[in-house]
């Protein structure tokens, strides 16, 4: 029987670039390029492992957003996913973390899955719930922020680096696992990938056929909202020294006139 | 006034801080409730009723350290529903969040996580949060259910205010359905005597510009003589020069402490993204163009061999 994995993956903003809100305090995603979130490719990386690892597994890579959002799906299924899930409908738009998890968990189940593989965090929201509350929907195990994984015998097991330990940790299937970005670096898409992944299947889903309801999600059904997004003000500019032997020196005065020393 | 359900993060009954500036919030919008899971809640009772918890939901059962996350959601949920909180808070720990997110789905109810101030509002409680690697500062509220909110440690100075702190049991049935991760081992993460990295007041982190693990001591040696933690870019990290524990940024730790100091540090904005709110900010670096001076509030362009040795003499002088 095969192993069925489904990767989570989100389109997010560029970090690097100018990311700012649009009108209705959502993410503007018209002036900024957008990209699969670097946390998610730890995500597909793990999934291509276990699939490697494996005796028979397919990994499909699902993905919530706009048009655009294709482009992630198209970069996980170069490095190597078999097809792809792509949920796009308008009255998405501005949708929550609660929102996004429930639109997600009925395409899984749609879907028929084992195994749900999820980066850390997006790089835009930083949040880091999402598997969380996918775990909480889906009624089944997570076993979340591994920084190594591995799939035997109908078993996931991981070890999970916390603030006060480490935790060796264990879970029958189906379960929703995530990984940081200690879990190995994601490969790079070969020209074979690439090109392979054009022919790959991207199936294309909407609220109708997940029997979500509009008002169940986007700005309006959001368990959230922002009421203010301010620009922070820039720093004044700092006072910066050069260091001709009195660097360290200085650095004391100054942090002695805070109260530091 | 209305009860607030702050989930107490604690190691064998020692409260951590983070919980204390959670009651100090939790007092601007209502009663703080304190919940407190596994052992020891006598003694965290005492340092929870100094700040201000009028009430300490005390429950301990072996699933706890036995399972991940979910058990403590039951737990959690059996405190929902005993108080009927206006609002539930954790700490924007990795699983204050998850227990948070899992409540939320349970009662209903939205979350917000990673807040960094939070004020009572007409229509319930109104989170900051600094978002985008902090280019912006936002304002939210939930708009449905009982508000469940996680906070970033250093979110506000813990304030004394002392209540009866009573220890009331909490009876708690775990779900067979929460018990599917189960924990096999646990490794307690040595101390290094330091404080913890996302509680510190100071920061001390270091980076490319350090070059090496053997040279990682330099920067140790000024957090000790500063009482700080010491944190590494990812590029230290990457290299293998210092733990991933100890890494500040986006795929690390996001701190906030009164002063942080970069040491060989460039700014890449993965860096910037979790230091950014950072009260006082100071770099040595020897790049002049290197975008960390964009953010600092005193920087020193120089060689951190010359500099920061020179600062540890003086801290230590001057603290005598």
């Amino acid at each position: 029987m095969s192993l069925r994995i489904v990767v989570c993956v989100k389109y997010v903003p560029d970090a690097t670039g100018d990311r700012h809100f649009a009108e209705d305090l959502t993410v503007d995603r018209d002036d900024v390029d957008g990209l699969l979130s670097e946390l998610d490719e730890y995500a597909v990386e793990q999934a291509l492992q276990i699939k490697e690892a494996a005796d028979d597994a397919e990994i499909t890579v699902l993905t919530v957003g706009p048009e655009d959002a294709n482009d992630a799906l198209r970069k996980a299924l170069s490095m190597g996913a078999d097809k792809a899930v792509h949920v796009e409908d308008d009255d998405l738009h501005g949708t929550d973390a609660l929102g996004t998890s429930l639109v997600l968990a009925k395409a899984i189940e749609k879907t028929g899955y084992d195994l749900v593989v999820c980066g850390m965090a997006s790089t835009d929201g930083t949040m880091g719930v999402l598997p969380a509350l996918l775990a909480e929907r889906l009624n089944v195990p997570q076993v979340t922020q591994l920084s190594e994984v591995s799939v035997d015998g109908g078993k996931v097991t991981g070890r999970r680096d916390g603030d006060t330990a480490s935790e060796q940790l264990e879970a029958a299937l189906p379960a929703v696992v995530s990984v940081t970005d200690q879990s190995g670096e994601a490969r790079y898409p070969s020209f074979k990938g690439i090109m392979a992944a054009k022919k790959k299947p991207v199936e294309s889903l909407d609220l109708e056929d997940l029997e979500i309801e509009a008002d169940e999600v986007g700005l309006e059904g959001a368990w959230t909202k922002v009421e203010d997004a301010a620009e922070r003000p820039a720093r004044t500019a700092g006072t910066i020294v050069k260091d001709e032997g009195e660097g360290g020196k200085q650095l004391a005065e100054f942090l002695a006139g805070q109260k530091f020393i | 006034m209305a009860e607030v359900l702050v989930y107490v993060d604690h190691v064998d009954g020692a409260v951590r801080k983070p919980t204390l500036e959670l009651l100090t919030l939790a007092r601007r919008i209502g009663e703080p409730v304190a919940v407190h899971l596994g052992p020891h809640a006598d003694e965290a009772a005492k340092v929870l009723a100094e700040h201000g918890a009028v009430k300490v939901l005390a429950a301990d059962a072996p699933e706890f350290a036995e399972y991940l996350v979910a058990p403590k959601v039951d737990a959690l949920q059996a405190a929902y529903d005993a108080v009927s909180p206006a609002a539930v808070l954790l700490p924007s720990s990795a699983e204050g969040k998850e227990i948070g997110a899992r409540l939320a789905v349970r009662i209903g109810s939205g979350i917000i996580t990673d807040a960094v101030d939070l004020e009572a509002g007409a229509e319930g409680p109104v989170a900051t949060q600094s978002v985008f690697a902090a280019s912006y500062t936002t304002k939210s509220r939930i708009t449905k259910g009982t508000p469940v909110i996680t906070v970033k440690p250093n979110s506000a100075a813990p304030e004394a205010a002392p209540a009866a702190g009573t220890v009331e049991q909490l009876a708690v049935t775990v779900a067979d359905s929460s018990k599917g991760t189960k924990i096999v081992s646990r490794t307690p993460r040595e101390s290094t005597g330091r404080p913890e990295l996302t509680e510190a007041a100071i920061v001390v982190s270091g980076g490319r510009g350090v070059n090496g693990a053997e040279n990682f001591p330099v920067i140790e040696a000024l957090a000790d003589s500063l009482g700080a933690a010491v944190g590494a870019s990812r590029a230290a990290v990457d290299a293998g020069w210092y733990p991933h524990t100890n890494q500040v940024g986006q795929t690390g730790k996001s701190v906030s402490p009164q002063l942080y100091i970069a040491a060989g540090i460039s700014g890449a904005i993965q860096h910037r993204a979790g230091m950014q709110t950072s009260k006082t900010i100071v770099a040595i670096n020897k790049d002049e163009e290197a975008p960390i001076f964009e953010l600092v509030d005193y920087g020193v362009v120089g060689d951190l061999f010359d500099v920061v040795p020179a600062l540890t003499d003086e801290v230590k002088t001057r603290k005598g």
